[in-house]
C-alpha cells in the first residue's frame, strides 16, 4: 500500500483539486516554466534524439541482463568497503534502515529527497521507530513543516505557492526574520536546517543511478543537501530500487544529459555526486558505515508481467509537466506515490489495481508523455494494458460495459447499426434549440460543460447511398 | 454527426485523381473498445473492418484517430494470430488519414479554393503523434485564397476529449478544454479548424457554451470549397 493513501475516492480528490484556484496556480508555474526549460534545453542539443535512443538501449540492456548487473553492483560495493542489504519488499526495506539507525544509537537522521522513500513509506517507519526525521531538500523541508506528502517527482511541494510557503515558514522557523523574497525564504530555511546537517546521526538518501562496475551510487541535486546529509553523519544509508542499476559511469553521463535537461532543461545540476564506500583511512570526511538497500518492491513483478519498459524510467517528471490530466488535478489527487503518466502505470502495481483503478482510465491518450519521455517509454500503450486488465478482471463499471457491449452490437451488424444511427440522430433534435443541444438524457457527461452539435436529419451514409444509384 | 466531412473527402479524393468508393457496410473502426480495454470486442470488429477493406487500393479515412486506429493498433491487436495478423498489416499498409494522404500520397494541392477568414488550426493528438500530421494540413490551407492562418499557442497540447475520458472525467476534460477555448479565443480567429470531429465537437461545444463566435470545421471542408456552408453548430 501507497505510505500516503489520500482521502477520499479519486473524484472526490479531484474535485477538491479543480476547486483549488491557487494549486492550478502552483501548478502551472512550476510546470509552466519546466516545459519551457526542457524544450529550450532539448533544442539546443542536436544529439538528443540519439541520446535518447541510447539511453533507452541502455536501460533495456541492464533490464535484460539485471541479475548479471546486480551481482557485479554487489561485488564492487562490497569491495568498496559498503553494506549491501537486499530487500523484497518496501516493509523490509523499512525494516532493514530501522535495525540499521538502531544499531547506530541514531536519535536523528537527515533525509534527502528519495521517491523511492516516499515509495517504502520510510518517513513513516521511522516515525513508528520513534527516529526523528529530518527532510534537507527544501521542498521536502516545506512538506515535512505542512504535513503533506509530495505531489510532484522532482519539486515535491510545487503544490505550495511561495506565499504559502512563506507563511508555513513565518509558523515553523525559530528566526524566520522578514521573509519578502525567494531569497529571504531559503535563508531562513537554511538557517533552520544548517544545524540539523551537523547534529544527525544517520544520513539516508536515494540514488540515481547504481554503477555496477565501481559499486558507486550517483546522486543528483541543485541544492548540495545529498552530500551535507551524506558526508557528516556517522552512518549513511542508501534505499534504491534494484532498476536505478547502469553499467558503468559513461553510461551514467549518457543517462545524466538526458535526465537533467528533461527535468529542469539545464544541462546539469549543480551537484552530481558519486558516494563510493565508507570514509577510508586518511579521508578527511565521510561516514564511518556505508549501507545500501536494494529494494524490489515489485520491480522483478513487473518484469514479469509485461511492464518492463516502465523500468526504463529515470523519475525526471517530464511526462508530469507536460501532461493535461496532471496540469489540471495536480499529484496529490492521483492518491498513489507516483503522479502523472508514470504514475498511473505504477501505481497499480505499487497499491492494486483495483484500488488505483481510475488511474489507468483518467487519460485522454494523447501520447504526449511518450513523446517527452528521454528513455521513450510507451506510457500510452502501458495504460492500454492496465485497461485491458481491468476489463478481464471484470473492474468496469457495469455501465460502462453495458454502453460497449451495446456499442459492439450494433456495430457488428451493419444494417442494425444504420437503424440505429438514424434513430437516434432523428431523435437528438427534439432536444435542440437552434444548432446547439445544452441538454439532454444520457448525455450529462458532455453536456454539463458544453454544448453538443445538432446532427443531420439523415447519416452521411444515409445521404450518400440516397445520392448515389445503387448498383 | 457530420455528413459533410464525409462528401468534403469524396470531392478532394476525386479532385486529386481518385475513383472513391464508399462501403456502405462500415460502421465504427473499434477504437472506444480499443481504448476501454475490451480487446476481444476490438478484435471482433477489426476483423469485419478489415474484411470490408482489403478489396480496396487505399482506404483513406477523415480522422486521424480512425486511421491511427487502423494503421497502427490493428496489427498489434493480432500479435497471437499470425493469419490475421498479416491481413491487419496488409490493410494497414494502405490505410491513409485524408489530409496527409492528399498530400504526400497524390501530391494534391487545392487550387481556386477561396475563403475570406482568418483561422487557427489544433492538432489533434493521434494524428500528430502517431501518424506525424502536422505540416500537410497548413500547407494545404495556405494555398486557400483570402484564408489567413494564425498560430494557436499549445496548438498540439490535447483538448482534453480522449473519446470516453470526456464523459468518463467530465470536469477533468472540462478544466482541459476550458484553457484549450481561451487559447482559441485569444488568437481571435474566426475560425477553428482540424482534422478530427471528436476533438472539433469538443472545442466547438466548449467554444459555444462560453459564448465564443468562434465557428468549427473540419479543414476537408475548407479545403473543398464548403467554408460558405453552416458550421459545425450551424443550422443550414
Amino acid at each position: 500500500m501507497s505510505a500516503h493513501a489520500r482521502p477520499g475516492g479519486f473524484d472526490t480528490r479531484v474535485q477538491a483539486a479543480l476547486a483549488d484556484p491557487l494549486l492550478k496556480l502552483a501548478i502551472d508555474r512550476t510546470t509552466g516554466t519546466a516545459r519551457t526549460k526542457r524544450a529550450a534545453a532539448v533544442a539546443a542539443w542536436p544529439g538528443f534524439a540519439a541520446g535518447r535512443d541510447l539511453g533507452r538501449d541502455i536501460k533495456d540492456h541492464v533490464i535484460d541482463n539485471l541479475g548479471h548487473y546486480l551481482v557485479e553492483f554487489e561485488r564492487n560495493a562490497l569491495a568498496s568497503g559498503a553494506k549491501i542489504h537486499w530487500a523484497r519488499t518496501g516493509q523490509e526495506a523499512c525494516d532493514i534502515v530501522v535495525a540499521i539507525c538502531r544499531d547506530a544509537g541514531a536519535r536523528t537522521v537527515t533525509r534527502a529527497k528519495s521517491m523511492l522513500g516516499e515509495e517504502i513509506g520510510l518517513p513513516h517507519a521511522l516515525e513508528v521507530a520513534g527516529i526523528e526525521r529530518v527532510e534537507t531538500d527544501l521542498a521536502e523541508h516545506i512538506i515535512q513543516l505542512a504535513g503533506d506528502p509530495p505531489s510532484h517527482i522532482v519539486w515535491p511541494a510545487l503544490h505550495k505557492t511561495r506565499e504559502q510557503v512563506a507563511a508555513l515558514f513565518q509558523s515553523h522557523h525559530h528566526d524566520p526574520g522578514a521573509l519578502a523574497s525567494v531569497e529571504a525564504m531559503v535563508a531562513s530555511a537554511r538557517r533552520e536546517l544548517r544545524g540539523r546537517f551537523l547534529a544527525a546521526d544517520v544520513g539516508i538518501s536515494g540514488a540515481n543511478f547504481l554503477i555496477a562496475d565501481t559499486g558507486a551510487v550517483c546522486t543528483v541535486t541543485n541544492e548540495g543537501n545529498a552530500e551535507l546529509t551524506t558526508t557528516p553523519p556517522r552512518v549513511h544509508i542508501v534505499t534504491a530500487g534494484i532498476e536505478k542499476l547502469i553499467p558503468s559511469t559513461a553510461h551514467a553521463m549518457a543517462m545524466l544529459r538526458l535526465l537533467v535537461r528533461s527535468a529542469t532543461g539545464a544541462e546539469l545540476t549543480q551537484y552530481t555526486t558519486f558516494h563510493c564506500g565508507p570514509k577510508r583511512p586518511g579521508d578527511l570526511d565521510g561516514p564511518g558505515e556505508f549501507h545500501i538497500v536494494l529494494v524490489d518492491g515489485g520491480r522483478t513483478r513487473m518484469l514479469a508481467e509485461g511492464l518492463a519498459e516502465m523500468l526504463r524510467c529515470i523519475r525526471c517528471s517530464a511526462c508530469l509537466n507536460h501532461c493535461v490530466v496532471y496540469r489540471q488535478i495536480g499529484g496529490h489527487a492521483y492518491g498513489g506515490t507516483y503522479p502523472g503518466p508514470m504514475g498511473s502505470v505504477l501505481t497499480p502495481m505499487l497499491d492494486g489495481l483495483a484500488q488505483s483503478q481510475d488511474l489507468p482510465r483518467a487519460c485522454t491518450l494523447n501520447g504526449q508523455c511518450q513523446e517527452v519521455c528521454p528513455v521513450a517509454i510507451p506510457l500510452p500503450t502501458l495504460l492500454r494494458g492496465w485497461r485491458d486488465r481491468l476489463w478481464r478482471d471484470g473492474l468496469e463499471p457495469a455501465p460502462a460495459r453495458l454502453g460497449l457491449g451495446l456499442w459492439r452490437f450494433l456495430v457488428l451488424r451493419p444494417a442494425l447499426y444504420r437503424l440505429a444511427s438514424g434513430a437516434l440522430i432523428r431523435m437528438m433534435p427534439a432536444f435542440a434549440r437552434g444548432g446547439w443541444i445544452a441538454r439532454m438524457p444520457m448525455a450529462g457527461g458532455w453536456t454539463r460543460h458544453r454544448d453538443l452539435p445538432r446532427p443531420p436529419s439523415r447519416t452521411f451514409i444515409a445521404q450518400y447511398r440516397s445520392r448515389k444509384p445503387l448498383p | 454527426m457530420r455528413p459533410s466531412i464525409g462528401f468534403a473527402a469524396i470531392a478532394l479524393l476525386e479532385a486529386a485523381g481518385c475513383r472513391v468508393e464508399v462501403p456502405l457496410d462500415q460502421t465504427c473502426c473499434g477504437q472506444p473498445a480499443l481504448n476501454s480495454g475490451d480487446r476481444e470486442g476490438a478484435r471482433r470488429v477489426a476483423k469485419r473492418t478489415i474484411a470490408l477493406l482489403e478489396p480496396f487500393e487505399h482506404v483513406v479515412v477523415p480522422s486521424g484517430s480512425c486511421a491511427a486506429t487502423i494503421r497502427v493498433h490493428y496489427g498489434e491487436l493480432f500479435d497471437d494470430d499470425p493469419a490475421w495478423h498479416a491481413r491487419a498489416d496488409a490493410v494497414a499498409g494502405r490505410t491513409y488519414e485524408l489530409l496527409s494522404y492528399l498530400m504526400d500520397m497524390r501530391g494534391w494541392l487545392p487550387e481556386r479554393v477561396s475563403l475570406s477568414a482568418t483561422a487557427t488550426y489544433h492538432d489533434s493528438c493521434s494524428g500528430l503523434r502517431e501518424l506525424g500530421i502536422e505540416a500537410q494540413p497548413r500547407r494545404l490551407l495556405a494555398r486557400v485564397d483570402g484564408l489567413s492562418l494564425r498560430p494557436l499557442e499549445g496548438s498540439t497540447t490535447c483538448c482534453g476529449f480522449g473519446g470516453t475520458f470526456c464523459v468518463k472525467y467530465p470536469a477533468i476534460s472540462n478544466a482541459i478544454v476550458e484553457e484549450k477555448a481561451q487559447m482559441i479565443e485569444a488568437t481571435g480567429a474566426d475560425l477553428l479548424l482540424g482534422g478530427d470531429l471528436g476533438c472539433l465537437m469538443n472545442m466547438a461545444g466548449k467554444l459555444h457554451r462560453r459564448g465564443a463566435a468562434t465557428r468549427a470545421f473540419h479543414a476537408a471542408e475548407i479545403l473543398a470549397a464548403m467554408g460558405g456552408g453552416p458550421a459545425i453548430g450551424e443550422v443550414e
